[in-house]
């Protein structure tokens, strides 16, 4: 046992041949106890955050006569069919809700990576009047609380006759803020000689964005579109007032009439749960390092 | 604190700090900047002034006018009669004091837990990927997904919930979500559940940030690991720990989802919050001018929470510099 234990990662230890033999011992000891202690505290917490979800997935592969009956009933059972889940897909409204869901999703991360981006690359790359004060209005726009807009931005939806389309949804989430600074703070970080070097050889400026800037950003492209796409689909607050048509409605919205519609069919309930989560866990398994990190990003900044 | 960086920063560190601002006379290739600084600010502009200022100011607007949602115009002149009539409303202070009682019970589990969770992952050489997954995945699900799920825990008498009441030996009663005096624990419950995960990457990058060196100096003069989190690691997260606090106080003042699909702020009013007040009085009662009083008092609030969070934010990142 060396001291490497008690330190965090994965580093090998070079303090340990250097310490005193007598010390060695006894943080070699601590530590080993300590890393079992703090594996057995990680493990136990970590099954009571997986035991809702894994609850809600075993309610929904189980009948729903007997998912009435209750925890035990379910905890018990092992007859599992996927009866809900199809019932889900034969009813057909979850393909709806899917379609609007993606659709919002897609065009407004689409949307907001590209403006954001063209206006990143205004406030850190060209020099011109006005730019400090538009700096100035982004930073501020961070503060201001998006939710809380809900009524006028329903106003002003209304007079655009916007209202129940599905751009009601994707233009009010287009000015993210937030996705301006971290481009910005991205770009800044470009050397200005690449940008010299392409304009002397010709290359206009909508040239130097699209052909170098934005080949040089995919990490962080791809981490803001990611994010705004979670973001998009998750969204209750706005799709709720906006969307009345049922065959708009986002996958929230849709579900939030499920809770009220189905009564005592859990395992429908939880499949609805359930496939509602499943592109966002497949997406999580696919970009998890963009995921945390932009999340990360974004909260430290945001 | 050098990971408060772009999410991409961490994923590819540019070459370089950018070069001093080349000044306008002297490079040909700045000769233009100005009309083009204006198209590439142009198109996200549009949205921002009518879909983020455009909507603040009409709010502003709106809360001195009788504005309903039946008609199109601002109504009659109220003066500050939406303000006083908001300020004077019990079911004003209410949702603010659930607001308040929301934050309370999330804040210090939010907190604590996931500053345990994180230091210990940190620590634990195999599996992190393991722990990342069970306490961060919630965190990116759907409010809708999370309420369904603990909706159905909590069910009264043979839920998920009640089951492991009696398991324990206790008695479930009818159900913590249909009582006045526990709906927002249910409601808290869920929260924390969804969001430590927030908290925990959180805290996860701050951890980076502390050099090993510390850790290894200390270990050399016989600290133990508990002496090391608590004279090394307790202290220098603690600007991660005021972050955390601040933007917990200004999640809670947005809450939303969870109550609406959970409770609806009910039983009775008992869970009713701010935004929640403020979409009923809009949206059932039709009053725009009364809930853009309430949103602009909300507003006040947050953007107050949000300056404190800057100030915060400046003066940390002065005193280390």
């Amino acid at each position: 046992m060396t001291t490497t234990a008690v330190r965090p990662g994965k580093r090998p230890s070079y303090v340990s041949g250097a310490a005193p033999a007598a010390n060695a011992g006894r943080i070699g000891t601590s530590g080993k106890t300590f890393q079992i202690v703090s594996v057995i505290v990680l493990v136990v917490f970590a099954i009571i955050w997986l035991i809702p979800s894994l609850f809600a997935l075993k309610t929904s592969l189980t009948d729903n006569g007997v998912a009435a009956l209750g925890a035990q009933a379910i905890l018990t059972n092992w007859n599992p069919t996927l009866h809900s889940f199809a019932s889900f897909f034969q009813a057909g409204d979850i393909w709806n809700w899917y379609l609007a869901s993606g659709i919002t999703s897609v065009i407004t991360a689409l949307l907001t990576v590209f403006f954001a981006s063209m206006a990143a690359f205004a406030l850190s790359r060209l020099r011109f009047r006005g730019r400090n004060v538009s700096f100035l209005l982004v930073i501020l726009g961070i503060m201001i609380p998006t939710q809380v807009l809900i009524v006028p931005i329903f106003q002003m939806l209304n007079w655009m006759s916007l209202l129940n389309t599905y751009w009601s949804v994707i233009f009010p989430q287009v000015p993210a803020v937030i996705a301006v600074f971290i481009f910005k703070q991205f770009f800044d970080g470009i050397p200005a000689e690449m940008e010299e070097a392409a304009r002397i050889d010709g290359a206009n400026r909508w040239q130097v964005y699209w052909s170098l800037i934005l080949p040089l950003s995919r990490p962080v492209l791809a981490a803001v579109s990611i994010l705004t796409f979670v973001g998009v689909w998750n969204n209750l607050l706005l799709p709720l007032f906006v969307l009345s048509n049922p065959n708009l409605m986002t996958i929230p919205v849709g579900l939030a009439t499920v809770q009220s519609s189905f009564g005592q069919r859990y395992a429908d309930i939880q499949a609805g749960a359930i496939l509602a989560a499943l592109p966002l866990i497949i997406l999580y398994l696919i970009f998890q390092r963009q995921i945390v990190e932009g999340v990360t990003g974004s909260g430290l900044k945001g | 604190m050098t990971t408060a960086q772009a999410p991409a920063a961490a994923l590819i560190k540019p070459r370089a700090a950018r070069t001093a601002p080349i000044p306008r006379s002297v490079s040909p290739l700045r000769r233009g900047d100005g009309r083009s600084g204006w198209l590439f600010l142009a198109p996200f502009g549009v949205f921002y002034l009518v879909f983020l200022i455009g909507p603040t100011i009409y709010m502003i607007v709106a809360s001195f006018f009788n504005t309903s949602m039946v008609h199109t115009d601002l109504g009659s002149f109220a003066g500050f009669a939406n303000y006083a009539e908001m300020l004077t409303r019990p079911d004003f202070w209410s949702a603010m004091w659930h607001t308040l009682q929301f934050t309370i019970y999330t804040t210090p589990p939010l907190v604590i837990l996931a500053f345990i969770f994180a230091v210990l992952t940190n620590r634990v050489r195999r599996g992190q990927w393991f722990f990342r997954l069970a306490f961060f995945l919630p965190f990116i699900l759907p409010s809708a997904t999370i309420s369904l799920i603990w909706v159905f825990v909590f069910t009264p008498a043979t839920g998920l919930w009640a089951f492991m009441q009696q398991s324990l030996g206790m008695t479930p009663g009818n159900g913590i979500l249909a009582n006045p005096n526990t709906a927002m624990i249910g409601i808290a419950i869920a929260t924390v559940w969804w969001t430590l995960g927030f908290n925990f990457v959180l805290y996860l990058a701050g951890l980076q940030d502390i050099p090993r060196e510390l850790y290894e100096a200390a270990a050399v003069d016989g600290a133990s690991n508990w002496s090391q989190i608590r004279y090394i690691t307790l202290p220098l997260l603690g600007r991660t720990t005021t972050l955390v606090i601040l933007l917990q106080i200004i999640a809670s003042l947005k809450i939303f989802d969870q109550v609406y699909l959970m409770t609806s702020g009910g039983p009775g009013v008992s869970t009713q919050v701010a935004l929640g007040l403020v979409t009923g009085t809009a949206f059932t009662d039709n009053r725009v001018g009364a809930a853009s009083a309430a949103s602009v008092l909300l507003f006040i609030v947050i953007v107050a929470v949000a300056v404190i969070r800057q100030l915060f934010d400046r003066a940390a990142a002065r005193r280390e510099a």
